[in-house]
């Protein structure tokens, strides 16, 4: 038996790849560790934060869409009710000098979200695809909701806010500086990532993906679908409510629009961006949506506008994300074929950001004369200042637009091209795509 | 001998249609019993059925003398009977190792375990191995099932009826569309896997069951028309007119 199981098995990873997996680990503790070393300022830490919360807050979102199949709308009911119940634990904390420190507090969170998920969870997942989405839509809508109609504990439109420093204090940290809110997120971050990821590798987590391949056939196993999704559920609330806690403690504040259908649809949004069929995709895509969001939002007013074209860009013509984006191009690196399509690459950019600009610029002007048509029409977008009423302008925009998407098709004609050369080439190699 | 599966007046319509018609059976443990009939005469109803995917109309299904119609199906698995599907149905983006060792998981105890890593269980491993290489899909341990050949996936799809462990296995047309040498081998495949267990199978191919069956049963219309071993099926005159016939003309 043995011996057909070392022949037929999958082998024990080698130490030199242990060694490497938990090497991995410690390199991501250290680059926590010493980032706020290389860029200390308050704006990127608190930056820093918020992608630590969008992070456990992805990732907790993909544990129901890229691992067990089911499409909610509405997991910001966790994370908002784990913010909420924080606020109020730490203003009964601070009230009543318990000895709680404020470290352990986002653990409150977890099981805040952990409760409303098993209290909620029970009925949505009897089913997967459209009647799960839609009961998810339903909860979260009558949850936002409720938060504005029920004012003594949501605080209706303002909100609630509490004091973060006023707890009990261990080694002398406040969690006053901006520095310290940094390395507690940093850890509940690497924490969540972990167990996260533990989870992935039990027999429920790959229950989980049977269940998202073909639940039918898991109940000829020996196993109950509900039940495997329900226990997706629950996990996935617990670290939606961890977030929520981290964005409470961050902010001070819980008000309505933690619950709300923005911020259900951002953790979409980040996690599909990133790509839902690998643990690293919704953590690239929590990186991605919020330096973007922080940063488009300076540079144009409907970085809305944009986000959505993103996410239908990605939905259309990548739908692994970012990371399956990335991962294509494993196979041709291994096969050392990654030099023939780079070129083509090279090539397609051009034409494609000049297709790029010319959106942009038509975007811009449309916006100005459609929402501030009575303002000067001297407007910036992007860092750059153009007038939106110079014909000039328009036929750049037009010309760019067309004329770039025309020469661009041609150069993603060479891209598929010199891309199935490449990937044949590597198959026949024998690299296993 | 005692009896392993037995329907007792079982009935199954949809609407005013009725797809079975009073069917009694009784498979003997360690029997291999084959399903025969014409298209349309309600096999995959039946396996349905017995299988906790339908519930019968009116009658009742008992597996080892304990009444099983009106559970769902992952616990009639539990109590030991395993089916496979005629349209294959595996799962297609897990490769062939998770799709075995997924099989193997209720059977060996881990359940909804989340507290557990899945490469640090050894007796799934085991069991999981073997199953892989009796199915002979060593070579492709590694391939999303989705991937596979039709054939493959016909192995795999026996490999995942039978990993669990289950004494009584229900196989569905497990030769369909496949060549006359992937038929020989898969029979084979079939022989071996269900040795010791009891087996009941529905299938086109009459060699296939003239083979491997100990008794046979036809199904006609949603009714049981005969019952008896394959040379008692070869020589009832109903079973000729109604189904050998026709497959014969």
């Amino acid at each position: 038996m043995s011996d057909l199981t070392s022949s037929a098995a999958p082998p024990y990873p080698a130490t030199a790849e242990k060694f490497k997996f938990y090497g991995l680990w410690v390199a991501a503790a250290i680059a926590l560790l010493v980032l706020p070393k290389l860029f200390s300022s308050g704006g990127s830490l608190t930056t820093f934060s918020l992608i630590g919360i969008s992070i456990i807050f992805s990732l907790s979102y993909n544990i129901l869409l890229g691992q067990t199949g089911l499409l909610s709308f509405g997991h910001a009911v966790y994370y908002g009710l784990g913010g909420f119940l924080v606020i109020h634990a730490i203003n009964i904390i601070g009230m009543n000098k318990l000895p709680i420190p404020l470290p352990v507090v986002p653990l409150i969170g977890g099981l805040t979200g952990l409760l409303f998920a098993v209290l909620l969870g029970w009925v949505s997942t009897q089913r997967s695809g459209t009647a799960f989405a839609m009961i998810s839509l339903g909860v979260a809508e009558l949850v936002a909701s409720s938060a504005l109609i029920l004012r003594t504990f949501f605080g209706g439109e303002a909100g609630i806010s509490a004091n973060r420093t006023k707890l009990f204090r261990v080694f002398d940290w406040s969690f006053g500086p901006q520095i310290q809110i940094y390395y507690l997120v940093a850890a509940w971050t690497l924490l969540a990532v972990i167990a996260m990821y533990a989870l992935t590798r039990t027999p429920l987590g790959r229950m989980c993906n049977a269940v998202r391949d073909n639940p039918e056939r898991v109940q000829f196993v020996g196993y109950d679908p509900h039940v495997v999704r329900y226990l997706a559920f629950c996990f996935s609330g617990f670290f939606a409510g961890i977030a929520g806690a981290l964005a409470a403690i961050n902010f001070e504040i819980a008000n309505s629009a933690y619950l709300g259908a923005v911020q259900s649809g951002t953790v979409l949004f980040a996690t599909y961006i990133g790509g839902v069929g690998f643990f690293i995709g919704p953590i690239i895509g929590a990186i991605f949506v919020t330096l973007l969001s922080l940063g488009l939002s300076d540079l144009t007013p409907v970085w809305q506008l944009y986000f959505g074209l993103i996410f239908i860009a990605v939905v259309m013509f990548a739908p692994g994300g970012i990371t399956g984006l990335l991962m294509m191009h494993r196979p041709l690196l291994k096969a050392g074929r990654l030099s023939k399509v780079l070129p083509s690459y090279l090539i397609a950019f051009v034409p494609t950001l000049a297709m790029i600009v010319g959106l942009i610029l038509a975007i811009e002007t449309t916006v100005h004369f459609t929402v501030n048509p009575g303002e000067d029409s001297h407007i910036k977008a992007f860092g750059v200042r153009f007038d939106a009423a110079n014909p000039y302008i328009w036929a750049m925009a037009a010309i760019l637009l067309i004329g770039g998407f025309l020469v661009a098709r041609k150069t993603w004609t060479w891209v598929g091209h010199a891309w199935d050369d490449a990937t044949s080439v590597a198959r026949e190699k024998g690299v296993a795509s | 001998m005692s009896t392993a599966i037995e329907l007792r007046g079982v009935e199954k319509s949809f609407g005013i249609t009725s797809v079975i018609r009073n069917v009694n059976l009784a498979v003997a443990q360690g029997e291999r019993h084959a399903l025969i009939g014409p298209n349309g005469a309600g096999k995959s109803t039946l396996f349905n059925l017995i299988s906790g995917y339908m519930l019968p109309t009116t009658g009742s299904i008992l597996l080892r003398d304990k009444v099983i119609s009106g559970l769902p199906p992952y616990q009639i698995n539990r109590r030991g009977l395993s089916r496979s599907f005629q349209v294959t149905n595996v799962f297609a983006n897990m490769s062939v190792w998770e799709n075995l060792r997924c099989a193997v998981l209720w059977a060996a105890g881990y359940r909804y375990a989340f507290w557990k890593n899945i490469d640090n269980l050894p007796e799934v491993r085991d069991r999981t191995a073997q199953i892989l290489g009796d199915i002979h899909l060593i070579a492709r341990r590694d391939v999303p099932a989705g991937l596979l050949t039709y054939a493959e996936q016909r192995a795999l799809e026996i490999g995942i009826t039978i990993a669990g462990g289950a004494d009584v296995i229900l196989l569905d047309e497990p030769t369909a569309g496949m060549s006359h040498a992937e038929t020989e081998r898969a029979v084979a495949l079939i022989r071996r896997l269900t040795e010791g267990r009891t087996l009941l199978i529905v299938e086109h191919d009459m060699s296939v069951v003239f083979g491997l069956a100990d008794r046979i049963s036809v199904l006609v219309y949603g009714q049981i028309i005969a019952s008896g071993t394959p040379e008692e099926i070869r020589g009832n005159p109903k079973v000729r007119e109604a189904y050998l016939g026709e497959e014969a003309a």
